[in-house]
């Protein structure tokens, strides 16, 4: 199995966001995915930047792709899309089916992103004649439903996508119209004076009991819990998943890192505090 | 501009027949649709009554499979298929792309329309769902401002229809794990948002609370209305404040906006409410099927009358209306 990380969930400062990825560059990562993926006015990085560390990236060994918004409203955002499509040099993951479709018309290869939602394998095989070669699984399955979408699509024959599972960090569950961090302080999404910069991790959501129950990203909802799967990386192996998913969250990322290649090489490893990982065995995500 | 209708049972479908409904949404009794609570929803023999009153009518019968099968469970939405199609619906309303791919190939002639659930909000995603399974119309998600569904309108290769009124879902359709994440079900997967088994209400000295799988969505005074525990509309700690951290108990109403929806082109509103009463299918049946016909008599009338108003506003959630997010500033 590889490993890979997601695209940045949080809109951190430029320079904190360099000097991440100037970090990671030297991680054992196969894969680092790269952009914006959750609001499109968060642009302390343009095209040409995401581009640039693209190709550092690439040079220092990693395999790139770039990832898409995932949930498009505005012409403008579509028009970014595109321009993200057609860079011609790194392939894309598509964080919804509009980009699925302008990598079809181009003829490009890409990645499903977990917003695509591949919930089967006849649905897979659609998207891979598409010209899908990998997929994120859902965040919502998890073993059994890997196993019976493998085992559908061994059974009808031809080639398989490669499986990527989010093995770490806060699960992404839904997003809206609206900027719930913007909204928090009493300003509107056109208003928003970029507030979600000041929460490098997201803003804790708890209930009247305070027990931590959600994160607010932007106009994204996540998890309150990290899920964290190092624990179950022989299982993930078993089930099939190719390459595990780590996003970057505001903590020692390099730690999360070394955990997860000490699972793989077959070390007992004992999964962070607090954490979940409920979707994988069937069970509610916040189940731990 | 048709008015299509919610029918979670037999005597709402008779309502929203009798009350001037273009065409009534029903889905069978089980996980194939996103409202499979229990209590709700059609045998084939109430399908059956359900066709031949409507048909005489006038009014058109769509089958909602607007779910998303697994693997194990893709022959369960395929039979749902083939059932709508014996029992001779005229249009099937889905989600996912292998059901959607199954209908196409084996029943070409029965309609097919895009789910909300299929979440397409592009003029890209529509043509994807065009090109490759031949859908006639779209169901746009609640995320668009007024002035997006219209450039939307301009260059999308199928009939739209948006929502009109009812219940607001303030996330993205068919991308929201919110219910998955408490109980383990979700609308994707099981057909149900916050399953009413795994709702929990207490009186306590400091209130009735309402709990999902133990978690406390919302404490309620005893004077406050006391609405159903769903994630997005309960109320929680952020930064030192409690409220309703997501969004208001309420309902979208576009009554105002439906001369506008008109002359974009829009082919068809939606009017939410699976799970509510005959008495109110009956009612907001009847007010917008007189909105429309007064718009169809007249382009420039107005509709914002303020009986209807009142009325629609009395059978909100929480007695409040919203446009949503067809209005920036609710953005």
């Amino acid at each position: 199995m590889k490993l890979s990380l997601g695209p940045l969930q949080y809109f951190w400062p430029r320079e904190k966001t360099l000097d991440f990825y100037r970090a990671m560059a030297g991680q054992p990562l196969d894969t680092i995915y790269l952009g914006e993926t959750v609001c499109s006015k968060r642009r302390e990085l343009s095209l040409d930047d995401w581009m640039r560390l693209a190709r550092d990236l690439h040079a220092a060994g990693h395999e790139v792709v770039l990832s898409t918004l995932t949930l498009i409203e505005a012409a403008s955002e579509l028009s970014a899309c595109k321009r993200i499509v057609g860079n011609g040099s790194f392939p894309v993951e598509a964080g919804d089916l509009s980009v699925v479709e302008l990598c079809r018309q181009a003829g490009l290869d890409f990645v499903a992103g977990p917003g695509v939602n591949t919930y089967n394998h006849q649905a897979a095989r659609i998207l891979m004649r598409a010209g899908m070669r990998r997929m994120v699984l859902p965040v919502e399955l998890g073993r059994e439903q890997l196993e019976s979408m493998k085992a559908g699509l061994r059974e009808d024959g031809g080639e398989l996508p490669e499986f990527e599972v989010l093995a770490y960090g806060r699960i992404p569950l839904s997003h809206s119209a609206r900027c719930f961090t913007a909204r928090a302080v009493g300003r509107g999404k056109d208003q928003c004076q970029f507030e979600c910069i000041h929460h490098p991790d997201g803003q804790r959501v708890r209930t009247r009991e305070d027990q931590p129950f959600l994160n607010m990203n932007g106009i994204q909802i996540q998890s309150a819990g990290i899920q964290d799967l190092s624990s179950h990386v022989q299982e993930l192996a078993t089930a099939g998943a190719d390459i595990l998913r780590i996003y970057p969250q505001d903590n020692d990322m390099e730690k999360t890192i070394e955990r997860f290649v000490q699972a793989l090489s077959g070390e007992p490893v004992t999964a962070s505090a607090d954490s979940v990982g409920g979707y994988w065995r069937g069970a509610p995500g916040m189940a731990d | 501009m048709k008015l299509v209708c919610p029918a979670g049972s037999l005597p709402a479908l008779y309502e929203a027949v009798n009350n001037g409904a273009d065409a009534v949404y029903l889905g069978f009794r089980d996980a194939t649709n996103a409202r499979a609570f229990p209590g709700l929803n059609f045998s084939d023999r109430e399908i059956d009554k359900g066709l031949a009153h409507a048909r005489s009518r006038g009014c058109q019968v769509y089958v909602a499979l607007n779910t998303y099968p697994t693997s194990d469970r893709l022959d369960q939405w395929y039979s749902a298929v083939d059932r709508a199609a014996d029992l001779g619906v005229d249009t099937l309303i889905i989600a996912e792309m292998a059901v959607m791919d199954f209908a196409a190939r084996k029943h070409p002639h029965i309609r097919r329309h895009l789910s909300v659930q299929g979440s397409a909000t592009t003029p890209a995603a529509l043509r994807f769902y065009h090109e490759q399974f031949g859908i006639s119309r779209a169901v746009l998600p609640r995320v668009l401002a007024i002035g997006q569904v219209e450039h939307l309108a301009g260059q999308s290769p199928v009939e739209l229809e948006v929502f009109a009124f009812g219940s607001l879902c303030i996330m993205v359709e068919g991308r929201c794990q919110l219910s998955s994440y408490v109980t383990g079900k979700s609308p994707n997967v099981a057909g149900v948002c916050s399953p009413a088994e795994f709702v929990q209400w207490e009186d306590t000295p400091a209130g009735k609370t309402a709990r999902l799988n133990g978690v406390l969505i919302d404490r309620f005074a005893a004077d406050e209305p006391a609405g159903y525990p769903v994630v997005c509309k309960g109320r929680y700690r952020v930064g030192g404040q409690t409220f309703h951290a997501l969004e208001e108990p309420t309902s979208l109403n576009t009554l105002e906006l439906l001369p506008r929806l008109k002359a974009m082109g829009i082919a068809a509103v939606k009017i939410e409410g699976r799970q509510r009463s005959p008495a109110y299918v009956g009612t907001v049946t009847r007010i917008w099927r007189q909105a429309i016909d007064r718009l169809e008599a007249s382009p420039q009338a107005s509709v914002n009358e303020q009986e209807w108003q009142q009325e629609l506003t009395r059978l909100s959630e929480g007695h409040q209306v919203t446009l949503g997010p067809y209005q920036r500033a609710w953005q």
